[in-house]
């Protein structure tokens, strides 16, 4: 079942020790160790407030550490963060493009923005949008399309620079679940290709769809595993109820 | 007695005349549990906003405790709780200041309805003197609820109460719902999680400002037309690609740990499994399980929006 690209090459992509991120008392993550193999689909669950966040920000080279290490695509979040951006994408359901540009103009503008050279960066906008079926599409407003194509077009937008790693922050909140399945064959594509994908989600079954998951609790990381494993571990039947065994133990208050 | 009635009740915005809602009748029965169940632009929004009386159709009509939702706006918006889906609450205001205005607005006490909130407010009461806007999210989504039925409205709306909120939180939100039904709230609720729907009495199913299906989710169920395999392989994406060539498929799509298989129903349930095992295995697929299963509420919307490829794709 476990489609694991990853599994016979073991090509680090992400590699996090003891990574610890303090504000004064609080540690709201908490000596993190994990790795992420190169090609993988890495799901990161947690409840709201169980510190994902937090943890991401720390790889994506926008917060500093207060204590561990970590190496993304082989660069340190501490030292070498510009390098690390330019090396990975990122998405969110909250932010993703803008919606005042048109479809055309916001491949640009990222494109733009990652330092693409002006004769690939048409090549690949014409090629982008022809693979999306957006030729009709293309001086439109962003913010005309309906959501499904938003989000398809903002993770393409977000590989386009080829990436080694891409984040992507709840990429398909609210949407329906026909375009929800769409857009996890771009995941499976991109990952297909080489590219590592790190996803936080709050729909179980796509926990289901990744190759390994972890499940933070309390600013920890309470469980990593293949989604088989896990099932098997805590012996029940679903994703669901692994991630509600977990955690109903957390002990922090959300405020 | 009918809490909630639509008739062909219609909202168009702007220059490009988008029809928000289009022509949308249901009624919800007093002391239900409704859920409005669709994905972002379905158009659920724009229906509780034109039955809480802040947005005005452009057509059709309808009633909340009877009252007209133009003509009777001032005594629907005595009666009615609104948990809005956008956080609305004052930001610069704590959260026993927020309840309260709440509370005096509607010429109440937080006294006298302190029964109705109680299980939820004693989970943020240690951060009353907390300002409104420093709050978390899953907190404000309670305070949020706190000050919507502070006044003992007869029919609560709450407007995707549960989106972006983890599934424990998720889980504990239903557990608050049940327990306000119990107290014979009507609840209307919205959310684009088809597995909430299962929590409902009734609920309708939308999509492009339509309604696709109202019935109970039991019925929803045992109304789906095709006969549904769950099927597991070593790789799901080969799994997926050879389902879709599979000749006799109507559907085939993930779902969760297994691929979800439809095809046409009637016919030897065993023999259809064993077909649809050797197709797979015939494309090369190893260790291919093949189950019947029943279809769920997702499977439901799937076939309901694919039957409609156009707005599908959308």
């Amino acid at each position: 079942m476990n489609h694991d690209p990853a599994s016979n090459k073991k090509e680090i992509s992400i590699k996090a020790d003891q990574l610890t991120k303090r504000y004064g008392d609080f540690i709201a993550a908490n000596a993190l160790s994990f790795e992420v193999y190169k090609g993988e689909i890495f799901g990161f669950l947690g409840a709201n407030g169980a510190g994902k966040t937090t943890a991401m920000r720390m790889l994506c080279g926008l917060s500093t550490p207060s204590s561990g290490s970590a190496t993304i695509a082989g660069f340190d979040v501490y030292k070498q963060t510009e390098q690390i951006k330019k090396n990975i994408g990122y998405m969110s359901q909250k932010f993703s493009l803008y919606e005042d540009l048109t479809v055309l103009e916001n491949i640009r503008f990222y494109g733009g923005i990652y330092g693409l050279p002006r004769k690939e960066l048409k090549e690949k906008s014409t090629a982008l949008i022809d693979r999306l079926g957006l030729q009709g599409e293309a001086n439109k407003l962003v913010a005309s399309l309906p959501l499904g194509w938003k989000q398809k077009l903002a993770f393409s937008v977000a590989v386009l620079h080829q990436p080694q790693i891409v984040f992507l922050d709840e990429p398909t909140g609210g949407v329906d679940p026909v375009t929800r399945r769409q857009f996890w064959d771009l995941i499976y594509q991109a990952a297909d290709q080489g590219v590592t994908i790190f996803v936080t989600t709050h729909y179980m079954d796509e926990a289901e769809y990744c190759n390994r998951i972890s499940i933070m609790v309390d600013g920890r990381i309470a469980a990593l595993d293949t989604p088989h494993r896990l099932k098997e571990q805590f012996q029940v039947g679903s994703m669901d109820e692994v991630f509600y065994q977990l955690a109903r133990e957390a002990k922090r208050v959300e405020v | 007695m009918q809490a909630i009635t639509l008739n062909g009740l219609t909202k168009v915005y702007g220059k490009e005349k988008t029809v928000a809602v289009n022509k949308v009748s249901f009624s919800v029965e007093q002391g239900e549990l409704f859920g409005l169940i669709g994905p972002d632009g379905a158009g659920k929004t724009s229906v509780f906003r034109m039955l809480t009386t802040v947005l005005l159709p452009d057509g059709g009509s309808a009633t909340v405790n009877g009252f007209d939702v133009v003509k009777d706006y001032k005594q629907i918006r005595n009666s009615v709780g609104y948990m809005p889906g956008k956080f609305s609450l004052y930001p610069d205001l704590s959260i026993e200041e927020n309840l309260n205005f709440f509370a005096t607005v509607f010429n109440t006490t937080v006294e006298e309805n302190y029964h109705l909130i109680r299980d939820i407010y004693v989970q943020i009461e240690p951060f009353k003197k907390r300002r409104a806007g420093k709050l978390s999210g899953g907190m404000k989504q309670k305070l949020a609820l706190c000050c919507a039925l502070i006044h003992k409205p007869t029919v609560l709306f709450l407007d995707e109460p549960t989106t972006g909120v983890d599934p424990v939180s998720r889980k504990e939100f239903w557990e608050m719902l049940k327990r306000l039904k119990a107290q014979n709230i009507t609840i209307i609720v919205s959310t684009p999680y088809m597995d909430e729907a299962a929590l409902c009495d009734r609920i309708a199913l939308m999509q492009d400002g339509k309604i696709l299906s109202i019935d109970t989710p039991a019925n929803i169920v045992s109304n789906y037309p095709d006969q549904l395999f769950a099927v597991k392989a070593d790789h799901m994406y080969a799994l997926l690609e050879s389902a879709a060539r599979y000749e006799k498929r109507i559907n085939s799509y993930a779902f969760g740990e297994y691929a979800h298989v439809a095809v046409p129903a009637g016919g030897d349930l065993e023999a259809g499994a064993a077909a649809l095992r050797s197709s797979l295995e015939n494309a090369g697929l190893k260790g291919v399980e093949v189950y019947p299963t029943m279809p769920t509420i997702e499977d439901c919307f799937i076939k309901l929006t694919v039957d409609r490829p156009a707005q599908a794709l959308n």
